[in-house]
This record gives C-alpha cells, sequence and structure tokens, in this order.
C-alpha cells in the first residue's frame, strides 16, 4: 500500500512539472525511475518508451500506466495514472472558470490574438521536426504529401473526411506493403531454389 | 447527454491519436468544429493554454473543452474518455501481449502510419495559417489577407528559425507564446 502512494505522489508531482507535452516527461521519468530510485533497468525503460510512443494516446498517460503496473499491477497503474492527471485537471479546471471573464479584458484579447498566430506558429514546427527526422523513404514522403494535401483540400471544399480515415488508410498500407514485400522474398528464394 | 457526447468523442480522440500532443490536434479540431463546441480561434486560445500549463496536452485539451462545454461533470468525463484507451491498452500490452509490439506485421502498420501523423499536423498547420493570416476557411472566401497576423507570424518565424541557429535548440513553446501575446498587444491594443 505504501509503494501504491508513493507511485501516486511521483507521478503528481511529475505530472505537476511537465511542460510542454510527453517527451519532456520522459526525462522527468527516467530521472526518477532509473537514475534516483532504481525502480527499472535502462533497457526496461527503454522497452517502455518505445511502447508508449507506439500506442495511441498521449504518451504521458501511457508511460504512467505501463510504469504503474510494472511496479504494483492494476492498483499501481490506477495510481499513477490519476496522479499523472490530477495536477492538469485541477489547473485546467479553475482556470476555465476564469478564463471567460479573463478574455474580456481588452489587452488581453490583444495578446490573444498574437498568441493564435503563435500557436499556428508552434504546430507547423512540430510538424517541420517530425518531418526532419523522418526516413525520407519514398513512402514516407507520398504519405506526408498526400495526406497534407487531402486534409487541406477537404478543409477548403468542405467535405468530410475524418482524420481517423486517414490513419487506418495509412495502418493498411503499411500492412500491405509488408505482406507485398514478404511475398516477393518469398518467390526470389522459390526461384533460387 | 452532452457528457455522453463529450466522452464518445475524447474516448474516440483517446484511442486513434497516435505520436504524441499535436498528433490528436486535427482530430480535436475536426470534433469540436463539427459539434459546434469551440470556433476556431477558441480552439488555438485553448491550445494555447494547454501548451503553457503543465501535462499532457491532450489531458489538458479534454478538460478544458469538458469544462466550457458541461462544467465540472463535463471536465471530469472528458478527461476520463480521453485518458481510458490508453490505460486498457498498456495494461493489456504489459499484462498480456508483452511481445505484441516486436511482431513484425505491428511495426508494419505503425511504419504505415507515422508519416500520415506528420502530414496531418502539417495539414492541420496549413489550415490554421491560412484561416488566421488570410482568413480563407473555405474556397468560397475572398482573400482578406490580416497583415498585422502575418507580421507576427513573419517575425515569429524569423526568431525560432534564427534562435535554432544560433543557440541549436528550438523556443521553448512558453517563450513562443509570450513573445507572441507580446506583439499581439503591440499590434491588435491600439486600433
Amino acid at each position: 500500500m505504501k509503494k501504491i502512494w508513493n507511485l501516486f505522489f511521483i507521478m503528481l508531482k511529475i505530472g505537476l512539472f511537465t511542460f510542454g507535452g510527453g517527451y519532456a516527461m520522459i526525462a522527468l521519468l527516467e530521472n526518477e525511475f532509473v537514475s534516483r530510485r532504481r525502480w527499472m533497468q535502462a533497457d526496461e525503460f527503454a522497452d517502455m518508451v518505445a511502447i508508449a510512443e507506439s500506442t495511441p494516446g498521449p504518451i504521458a498517460i501511457n508511460a504512467a500506466t505501463y510504469i504503474g503496473y510494472q511496479q504494483n499491477g492494476v492498483p499501481g497503474s490506477a495510481a499513477a495514472t490519476i496522479g499523472v492527471c490530477i495536477p492538469s485537471f485541477i489547473i485546467i479546471f479553475l482556470i476555465s472558470l476564469f478564463f471567460d471573464a479573463f478574455q474580456q479584458i481588452q489587452w488581453v484579447a490583444a495578446a490573444f490574438k498574437g498568441i493564435q498566430v503563435g500557436v499556428v506558429v508552434l504546430i507547423l514546427s512540430a510538424g517541420l521536426k517530425i518531418l526532419r527526422q523522418m526516413r525520407k523513404t519514398i513512402y514516407n514522403i507520398a504519405c506526408v504529401c498526400l495526406t497534407t494535401a487531402g486534409l487541406v483540400l477537404c478543409s477548403l471544399f468542405a467535405v468530410n473526411f475524418s482524420s481517423i480515415f486517414y490513419i487506418l488508410i495509412g495502418a493498411v498500407l503499411g500492412l500491405s506493403i509488408y505482406f507485398v514485400k514478404r511475398l516477393c522474398k518469398a518467390g526470389k528464394t522459390e526461384v533460387k531454389k | 447527454m452532452i457528457c455522453l457526447r463529450l466522452f464518445f468523442t475524447f474516448l474516440k480522440i483517446g484511442a486513434v491519436s497516435f505520436g504524441g500532443g499535436y498528433g490528436m490536434i486535427s482530430l480535436i479540431r475536426e470534433e469540436v468544429l463539427s459539434h459546434g463546441w469551440l470556433t476556431e480561434e477558441q480552439l488555438l486560445r485553448f491550445i494555447a493554454v494547454s501548451e503553457s500549463t503543465p501535462g499532457p496536452i491532450a489531458v489538458n485539451m479534454a478538460t478544458f473543452i469538458g469544462s466550457s462545454q458541461a462544467g465540472f461533470a463535463g471536465a471530469l468525463i472528458s478527461t476520463f474518455g480521453v485518458v481510458l484507451p490508453s490505460f486498457i491498452i498498456i495494461l493489456l500490452i504489459s499484462a498480456l501481449l508483452k511481445k505484441v509490439m516486436k511482431y513484425a506485421g505491428v511495426q508494419a502498420a505503425l511504419n504505415g502510419i507515422r508519416p500520415v501523423i506528420t502530414g496531418l499536423i502539417l495539414g492541420t498547420a496549413l489550415i490554421l495559417l491560412l484561416s488566421s493570416a488570410a482568413n480563407i476557411k473555405t474556397i468560397h472566401d475572398s482573400v482578406l489577407l490580416d497583415w498585422k497576423a502575418g507580421a507576427i507570424l513573419v517575425i515569429l518565424f524569423i526568431a525560432s528559425t534564427g534562435y535554432y541557429k544560433f543557440r541549436k535548440k528550438t523556443f521553448s513553446p512558453i517563450l513562443l507564446l509570450l513573445l507572441s501575446g507580446i506583439m499581439g498587444v503591440l499590434f491588435f491594443l491600439f486600433e
């Protein structure tokens, strides 16, 4: 029981002090669980990061659930996940109570007009950063271009086409390429025989 | 009723959003606009607040949107909805399917999805860029260039690329939002 509370409070602290999303949190988690407390091995932690990155949902939540389960089963994962969410929840909820009134202030409204542009720049640079790090295969480049163009055109022509479909199409294409490659390989070895 | 709709919307968002906070912006945008929960302007403000407060962006957005639609209950149920898929999927993986991420098929599907997510983020950024700097939301809108927004955009871009060149680091998001807020006051307060 003590370990569950421990887990809860560590995650509460991490939830309170991570700005800027999941990747910032990974560093804090590593420091807390691998370097300081030695509750996890480095390679185990690396596995955890890989899983948290490639499953759907916020990386921070995935990581918290995973570490919680590793340490203390289902109760541990629940404690860790709730812990990491509580600071966000309270802070945002309090802000949301005053947000409308806050925006009525003249200079705040003016500031937010600038901030809206700032958010667009943030999203754009996040996209460009991933693009720079991406392996430039033909599939990847084609996929980025088609998705970007599809999204913009659908929006301009007011066509409803959910982002979910793009993601599903991506998964299907990835799988098909994999199976085609495997068939080709099997064919080649057949010929050699 | 609204709570139920919030719950299922955020359940859906939590279940299909790969690639961290910005990966889900495109889906969140579609959902809040089509339900009429927020305007595009409000959405951008919510993103700014979610980005500059601690915690995962997805959780912050869910809490914020839920609260704006249905108070405390809405905030609670939206947050629960966006977290639940992660929680269940990770539990399943760590309890039963330890090896599932190592299967070649799973990796192949993920490799297929990754560039799509990049495209979704870039596409959403372009859509927001067109509508905030040139007031183009659909093809029927006439171009109405907002020179002030455009100027802020150019300054931010020069500042952040310059910073990257010299310091080899990207601007912290909070610094960038602060800068854009100050420019907002300078450009828009005295009109």
